[in-house]
């Protein structure tokens, strides 16, 4: 029996007005913290990407203490390090009719209308100030000829307002973020603790008071105190094991909240990028992003008749000698209008269905391929190597092969989590005191994310919101600090250890790779690109059996007083295990079709994701209820003043 | 493929560390560098024996995270990162050498894991443009010459990962000191700070105890983003710059108070 209380009321806190006002209102209505007052009180941000080092560096300038946490071994390597494409923002410099309230309504409509009006309104007046921030800091954007910034239209978007540093625009980024937090460590406000990973949130009294964390050097179990805790860990991508995310990026930090009272909202929203490099064998330990813009020239087909792909993989028949009547582009088959540049989830979607007919392509026949013959025919070599050499460099160097020469193999891949922490307008967690910013939150996306869109999330919620919405929290706090010594910690800390200690004293004989690998087997079969009841319930029933064996036969080695990073996996994965249930149950839950979550019971006649905004335009926010009690559904409804809802189509 | 890999190991930052070999057979020629030494260490947590410890995270080449000196070189026979290494560049029966960086102001964490945070440091002391969050003009107010800025991004896309003083046989770290300072001499948003930023980083370096630098051109060979020495040459004239500025104007605390 549960003896946890369920009857909370979940308060979004949007602000009273017009849309348009909503912010400048909010800001003005919120509690100041007096500037001599700041230094009283003392913040931990943990995650140093794009939302945590934005967020750690901003509150130190205003002069508050922060504690800055991450697992690499320095802030800069965080996972927003990878971002390629670009940032979005409505600065309508290309004056093609973009502003914000077109950012805003791309970003719903893209959404599939499952975010929340205000705060995506918000994020398109902030995405400005982004780039100002940015430039100002020295990133090196690109820029035109006369010196002014460049931009270009990304994902299918109808303007261009996309912001770029080549293909490094993550990178770029984060070091801006990155030397405004080194600033602050210098200035003393910022102390830094790298390789230093979260591994409980503690709470005094109800309200988010510190965390536990362990030294992944000497494996020493730490406590931290402060006023107020944010999180700024990243998505959980990897509970599939395969995806672009970097091989740390994990949901641990979100997971330990969770179990702690926040609520976890839409944890079955996942993305899936349509053109990554294909598993090569069973060695492989993350996927490659090829960057999108290559469907603007590549024609994505596989073979007509099953016969044709097989000969294909066993390498009997070259594609380049198969006829075109033999070959079937489905994307400009099925979409004549958009062809090959349907949004991501609908060409992944497709993708795998050729490849479930047994169509697919390379030795494991899990690739379609995305051809630039026809394009090299037209344009000429020099120039799609101007546009996509770097791409084809990199593809080269990863598969051996040569695009110019044999059409490249893509296959969709897990990619990005719109789920998270449930978080209302001030971006504060359900649990007074711990709010949740970039990636980690469920925040801005709805079923969706648009591209170039995470990059302008992370930093709007670092720079631009955070440190404004916590000093209405913090103006009514206490300066008193609660020592570590404190019931809580001791017991946090004691449940961290014991945790740590069954995980060392199995003595099974699976490793923590195998299992995860396992698990990510499951949840991209049942709970991926396509999902129906059925198999989210077998899939169910086979996560839990898995994280008995887990628990049982896990083959372990070292101890924790030392740099163990076979432990850091077992407790990442650990917690992979329960969120990857609440994944399902969520998916199952919804019994329509929106963005990335596409359920085959609720589709159009000619397969689309069918919504059904009558019963599901609501936030599924899942409330913890104790270990092997069902999850608590809180249902955010979703009220749209400002947009009329309608049907995606790309025929 | 079959290999042989003769690995640095070494407990802690106290041990004395020694090479041990490994054999590991069925190495596909598409893997990665990385995805081989998963391989070894699954069979060795398999055997109950200690995995050997590595540092990595993006595998994708940008993240700065992997190192690994391999076979004497700073992340192997390619230029690139050993994450982006893949075994078809090793033939059947080869021999590997890997080891941690070699550096003292690397100090080795464990086995090939080694402690950076020098850098840290020296991006600490002055690699940055001071300006608080929400005090920035328009972007587009300065407009910036295209090529000024291709240099300038160019130089920025160092990706920190030390490479460039396990090649240098003095571990000097000028390449990677260089490469921030030009990023932001180069654009007029860090022309105030200047030449407080050089002297502050030159001065960190050399506390961390980084070598002297001897124009080897060591460090531009081996760097996995070809960061080219030329920034080398433009951080000795902002240097001498700053100290010309330094005895003719006025005392460099000053200028970091912004008098
Ligand atoms: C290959 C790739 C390309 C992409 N390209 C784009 C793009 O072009 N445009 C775009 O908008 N978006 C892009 N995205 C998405 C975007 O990069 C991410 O959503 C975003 O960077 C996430 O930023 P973040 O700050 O929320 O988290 P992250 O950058 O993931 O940072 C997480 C931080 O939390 C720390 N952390 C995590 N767990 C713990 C713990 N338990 N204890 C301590 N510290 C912890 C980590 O050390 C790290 O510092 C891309 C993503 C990928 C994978
Ligand atoms: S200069 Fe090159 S080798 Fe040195 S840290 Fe930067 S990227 Fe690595
Ligand atoms: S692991 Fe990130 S650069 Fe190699």
């Amino acid at each position: 029996m549960s003896t946890v209380a369920t009857d909370i009321k979940l308060d979004a806190k949007i602000p009273e007005g017009p849309l348009a006002e909503k912010w400048e209102k909010h800001k003005f209505n919120i509690k100041l913290v007096n500037p001599a007052n700041k230094r009283k009180y003392d913040i931990i941000v943990v995650g140093t990407g794009l939302a945590g080092a934005s967020a750690a560096a901003t509150l130190a300038e205003l002069g508050y203490n922060v504690k800055a946490f991450c697992f690499q071994d320095s802030p800069r390597r965080a996972h927003s390090i990878a971002a390629q494409g670009g940032i979005n923002a409505a600065k309508n410099y290309q004056g093609d009719g973009d502003s914000i309230f077109r950012l805003f309504y791309d970003t719903i409509k893209g959404g599939d209308y499952r975010s929340r009006e205000a705060n995506v309104y918000r994020l398109a007046q902030v995405s400005v100030n982004i780039i100002d921030q940015a430039v100002a800091q020295g990133v090196p954007f690109a820029r035109e000829y006369g010196g002014l910034l460049a931009n270009r239209s990304f994902g299918g978007a109808q303007v261009s307002r996309t912001f770029y540093a080549k293909g490094q625009t993550g990178q770029q980024l984060l070091l801006g973020a990155y030397s405004a937090l080194m600033r602050q460590v210098a200035a003393g406000k910022v102390q830094l603790f790298p390789r230093t990973e979260l591994l409980d949130v503690v709470l005094v009294d109800g309200k988010a008071r510190g965390i536990v964390a362990r030294n992944l050097i000497t494996g020493k179990i730490e406590s931290h105190s402060a006023h107020a805790v944010v999180l700024a860990t990243g998505g959980y991508g990897n509970v599939f094991y395969l995806s672009t995310n970097a091989m740390g990026s994990n949901g641990s930090a979100a997971w330990r909240a969770y179990k702690k009272g926040a609520l976890f909202a839409n944890p079955c929203f996942t993305q899936i990028h349509p053109t990554c490099i294909p598993v090569s064998g069973h060695y492989q330990s993350k996927l490659t992003l090829m960057s999108e813009s290559l469907r603007n020239d590549g024609r994505v087909w596989v073979p007509k008749t099953v016969e044709d792909a097989e000969k294909i993989r066993r390498g009997e028949l070259n594609p380049n000698d198969l006829p075109e009547d033999r070959r079937d582009y489905y994307l400009e088959r099925k979409y004549p209008s958009f062809g090959n540049l349907v949004p991501r989830d609908v060409a992944s979607r497709n993708a795998k269905y050729v490849c479930d007919e047994g169509r697919g392509v390379g030795p494991t026949g899990l690739a379609v391929f995305l051809d630039f013959r026809d394009a090299i025919k037209r344009d000429g070599r020099a120039v799609i190597e101007a546009k996509y050499g770097n791409l084809f460099d990199m593809y080269m160097r990863i598969t051996g092969e040569n695009p110019y020469e044999v059409p490249m193999k893509i296959y969709p891949a897990v990619h990005y989590t719109m789920g998270g922490l449930w978080v209302d307008y001030n971006l504060m967690t359900t649990i007074p005191g711990l709010y949740a910013i970039g990636e980690c939150n469920f925040s801005d996306h709805g079923a969706n994310r648009l591209g170039a869109s995470a990059l302008m999330q992370g930093l709007a919620d670092g720079y631009f919101i955070l440190p404004y919405t916590i000093g209405d929290y913090l103006a009514r706090m206490p300066y008193d600090k609660v020592p570590t010594t404190h019931p809580a910690f001791k017991d946090a800390e004691r449940e961290v250890e014991n945790r740590i200690k069954k995980l060392l004293s199995i003595n099974g004989k699976r490793t923590v790779d195998e299992f995860h690998r396992e698990l990510g087997k499951i949840m991209w079969d049942y709970c991926g690109m396509s999902r129906n009841a059925e198999g989210l319930t077998k899939a169910r029933e086979m996560v839990v059996k898995l994280r008995e064996e887990f628990w049982s036969d896990l083959k372990m080695v070292g101890v924790n007083e030392e740099f163990n990073q076979t432990l850091e996996k077992a407790l990442r994965v650990a917690d992979f295990f329960e969120l990857a249930e609440l994944m399902i149950i969520d998916a199952l839950h919804r019994n329509e079709s929106c963005g990335g979550h596409f359920r085959e019971e609720y589709q159009t006649p000619d397969g689309e994701a069918l919504r059904n905004d009558e019963e599901y335009a609501y936030v599924a926010a899942w409330q913890y209820t104790g270990d092997g009690n069902e999850p608590v559904l809180h249902k955010e409804p979703l009220v749209f003043e400002n947009v009329k809802l309608t049907q995606r189509s790309y025929k | 493929m079959k290999l042989t890999l003769k690995i640095w190991r070494q407990k802690d930052a106290n041990d004395k560390g020694r090479f041990v070999t490994y054999q590991v057979d069925d190495v596909s020629p598409d893997m990665s560098f990385l995805e081989m030494l998963d391989v070894l260490n699954e069979s060795l947590i398999h055997k109950g024996e200690d995995p050997v410890a590595f540092d990595h995270d993006c595998r994708e080449g940008i993240c700065g995270m992997c190192s690994l000196f391999i076979n004497g070189k700073p992340h192997g026979p390619e230029q690139t990162t050993t994450c982006q290494l893949h075994m078809r560049s090793f033939k059947d029966g080869d021999t590997i050498v890997i080891e941690p960086w070699r550096a003292k102001p690397f100090p080795v964490v464990k086995d090939l894991v080694v402690d950076r945070s020098a850098f840290d440091r020296i991006i600490q002391a002055g690699g940055y443009i001071s300006v608080n969050t929400g005090s920035a003009q328009d972007a587009n107010n300065i407009p910036i010459p295209k090529d000024k800025a291709s240099e300038a991004f160019d130089a920025a896309t160092c990706i920190g990962c030390g490479a460039c003083v396990a090649a240098c046989k003095n571990a000097s770290a000028m390449l990677f000191v260089a490469a921030k300072v030009s990023h932001l001499a180069l654009l007029p948003q860090g022309d105030p700070e200047r030449a407080i930023r050089v002297s502050k980083m030159v001065a960190q370096m050399d506390a961390e105890g980084f070598g002297a630098c001897t124009n080897t051109g060591a460090c531009e060979a081996e760097c996995p983003k070809g960061i080219s020495v030329k920034n080398i040459a433009r951080l000795n004239r902002e240097f001498l710059r700053a100290k010309f500025i330094e005895e003719v104007d006025k005392p460099l605390e000053e200028l970091a108070e912004g008098k």
